[in-house]
């Protein structure tokens, strides 16, 4: 997935769109991850700023949820579902196949709802039932 | 000819996609249907095709049976080796009693005609038609209780709100559905988004709440995409929005992504996220229906309590309170999930046992070994042996065993299972999920993966899990909320129902 570089201009124009919103960090910070692929740092101080807030509120929010990064994220992402019903399908061992052939792409997660047809893996957003090494290699394409 | 190939999720995950391409680039002719999946997942890609003598159904489909399915005359109902027969007619499904997923599968989730076609807005008007105490009376009387795993009267949870003055008020339907081995709120979203809307639409009009939020976690983008084009329609047609059907009445929904966040589906922590913070665990009281988002008393509910509701409504409180047992009263979608060889929804009256699930249902397990352990209720719930398996599943019955109904999700294990790897991973788990907030569940979980490890090793085995026992004690008695609180479950139940396994000799 290709994401535009960081912008403090279009992050603005984001966060101006949930002025009206009322608790509205998280919805910021996803915001900012849903355009750029990541939550860049100088992010922080402008949605602080912006809201009202102080930057430990931010940074706060910014660090409690799994899903938020403050990196930008390698180019396909594979989210590996480690749950237990995914486990009972040996979800375990397909893990460390895929974590030793993509590495810093893969990442586990905790359930897709996929639990009678697992082991269940994301690429890219694509949810991937039965998964096997091959059916993750060929969505990642 | 129309032809219908699910979209839910699951479905499109083994291949729906590309049958439903298959069968348009094949004959463009062909309307085909997107249904929700009519949730025997084992047997999807599931493709039904309407003919005058009802619904024909083929599966499990890939995309290369295609071709032999048109040489087969499929459209037509023609036999081939991929043939179910009528629809009605599988015995999975027609076993089964569907209240809350009365229509999942069978109608076009995006179709408000459909919809209205197969009994959707009655129980809305109706209750447009009653006070709000009669409202409530009627839900009480049912004997609906919460579907998210407490189990609390959904009536009295109502009175309260009702009861409580406010300028605004909230109904939160919490769709962060995080336990691992259940998927019903999921596909209930998918396949038919608007009975919650019903559902939350009757709540607020009962209790005087004009916003409902809709709490879904990241993990479900489909359900996520649906159910918003789904409030879109509803307000386009006057289902939503300042007038209710034409009413007096005023009622939104909008909705809330998680951010990956197991600990968010407790209702507190919910409302804190909601509110754009990070998801930590409240005190309570006071009670969310007394001062709940915001501050403003609000409904938090399930999915399936909320989407059970149109039903009650339309149908009257008996006919819901002639299922069930004891106390459990009414029907609850079980989830089989794990190493299952038929998966899926399983919708009954309480009171089946769970041999029926597991292996009537289910037919044991997919690796045609042994099964020799489900877990029961999501990553909070109790691991139960084959000897175990008569249990009558319902709320009490569930307790007295040494576990909980939680929210109907049952994950099967076959003989590879090591339970004290399990009950490790149910720590680690907590250690990972836990807020933060109290000091027995976020050092607590860390200690005892610790502790299980050292058992698992060999390391001073008796004193150790002594060790860990008496820090269960300490879990469940002084943790904040469920995710401490029941984490023990799990790990007591792995350690007296499969004690071979935690002896700490080498497997």
């Amino acid at each position: 997935m290709k994401y535009p570089p960081w912008s403090q201009v279009r992050a603005l124009e984001l966060l101006a769109i949930l002025r009206e919103e009322k608790g509205p960090v998280l919805m910021a910070l996803q915001a900012m991850q849903k355009e750029f692929g990541y939550v860049d740092k100088a992010s922080v101080v402008l949605i602080a700023n912006f809201f009202n807030k102080t930057r430990a509120d931010v940074h706060g929010v910014l660090t409690f949820y799994h899903d938020l990064r403050t990196t930008p994220p390698a180019q396909h992402q594979i989210s590996i579902c480690v749950a237990e019903a995914c486990q009972a399908v040996g979800g375990r061992s397909l893990e460390r196949e895929i974590k030793a052939i993509y590495g810093q792409e893969s990442h586990d997660a905790y359930c897709f709802g996929n639990c009678a047809l697992g082991p269940a893996v994301m690429v890219d957003g694509q949810l991937i039932g039965r998964a096997t090494v091959e059916k993750i290699t060929q969505a990642r394409r | 000819m129309r032809v219908y190939v699910p979209i839910d999720s699951a479905a499109v995950s083994i291949g729906a996609d590309e049958v439903a391409r298959e069968i348009a680039r094949i004959d463009p002719a062909v309307e085909i249907v997107r249904n929700g999946s009519r949730g025997a997942l084992w047997l999807e890609t599931l493709v039904e095709v309407q003919t005058p003598s009802g619904r024909i159904a083929y599966g499990p489909v890939m995309p290369n049976d295609v071709g032999s399915l048109f040489e087969a005359d499929f459209l037509s109902g023609g036999p081939h080796r991929l043939s179910l027969g009528a629809t009605d007619g599988i015995e999975w499904l027609a076993s089964q009693d569907r209240i809350t997923f009365a229509r999942v599968g069978i109608i076009d989730p995006l179709s408000l005609d459909d919809y209205r076609e197969h009994g959707g807005l009655v129980g809305l008007k109706r209750a447009l038609t009653l006070s709000a105490q009669e409202i409530i009376d009627e839900l009480s009387d049912s004997g609906l209780r919460g579907r998210g795993g407490a189990g609390f009267p959904a009536g009295i949870k109502w009175r309260t709100v009702l009861q409580t003055p406010a300028v605004q008020k909230y109904i939160c339907c919490n769709a962060d559905e995080g336990d691992s081995g259940t998927f019903a709120d999921r596909m209930l979203m998918e396949g038919d988004p608007f009975t919650l809307i019903e559902g939350m639409t009757i709540a607020g009009i009962t209790v005087g709440a004009t916003l409902g939020i809709v709490y879904i976690r990241s993990e479900y983008p489909a359900a996520i995409t649906t159910m918003q084009k789904a409030i879109d329609i509803a307000r386009a047609s006057n289902l939503l929005g300042e007038s209710v059907l034409g009413t007096t009445h005023s009622f939104n929904i909008s909705i809330r992504i998680g951010a990956g966040s197991y600990v968010c589906g407790e209702e507190t922590a919910m409302l804190e996220s909601i509110e754009g913070k990070r998801g930590v665990v409240r005190a309570k009281p006071p009670l969310p229906a007394v001062e709940g988002l915001f501050g403003q008393p609000t409904v938090i509910n399930n999915v399936l309590t909320l989407a059970t509701v149109p039903m009650i409504l339309a149908q009257g409180s008996q006919a819901y309170k002639e299922r069930g047992v004891g106390r459990s009263l009414g029907t609850q979608v079980f989830q089989l999930a794990g190493n299952i060889a038929r998966g899926g929804i399983v919708e009954k009256a309480f009171g089946v046992t769970l041999e029926d699930l597991v292996n009537t249902y289910g037919g044991g397990s997919l690796s045609a070994r042994a099964v020799r352990a489900v877990q029961v209720g999501g990553p909070l719930g109790a691991y139960f042996s084959t000897a175990q398996f008569g249990v009558s599943m319902d709320y009490e019955s569930l307790i007295a065993a040494g576990g909980m109904l939680g929210h109907g999700g049952i994950v099967v294990f076959d003989e590879s299972v090591d339970l004290a790897v399990q009950a490790k991973f149910a720590m680690e788990f907590c250690a990972i999920e836990s807020c933060g907030k109290c000091t027995p569940c976020r050092i607590g979980s860390t200690r005892g993966a610790e502790t299980i490890d050292l058992i698992i090793r060999g390391v001073e085995v008796d004193e150790n899990k002594r060790l860990l026992l008496d820090l269960c004690e300490v879990m469940s008695e002084g943790s904040l909320c469920a995710m401490g609180g029941l984490t023990p479950l799990p790990v007591k139940s792995a350690m007296i129902n499969f004690p071979s396994d935690f002896t700490g000799a080498a497997k």
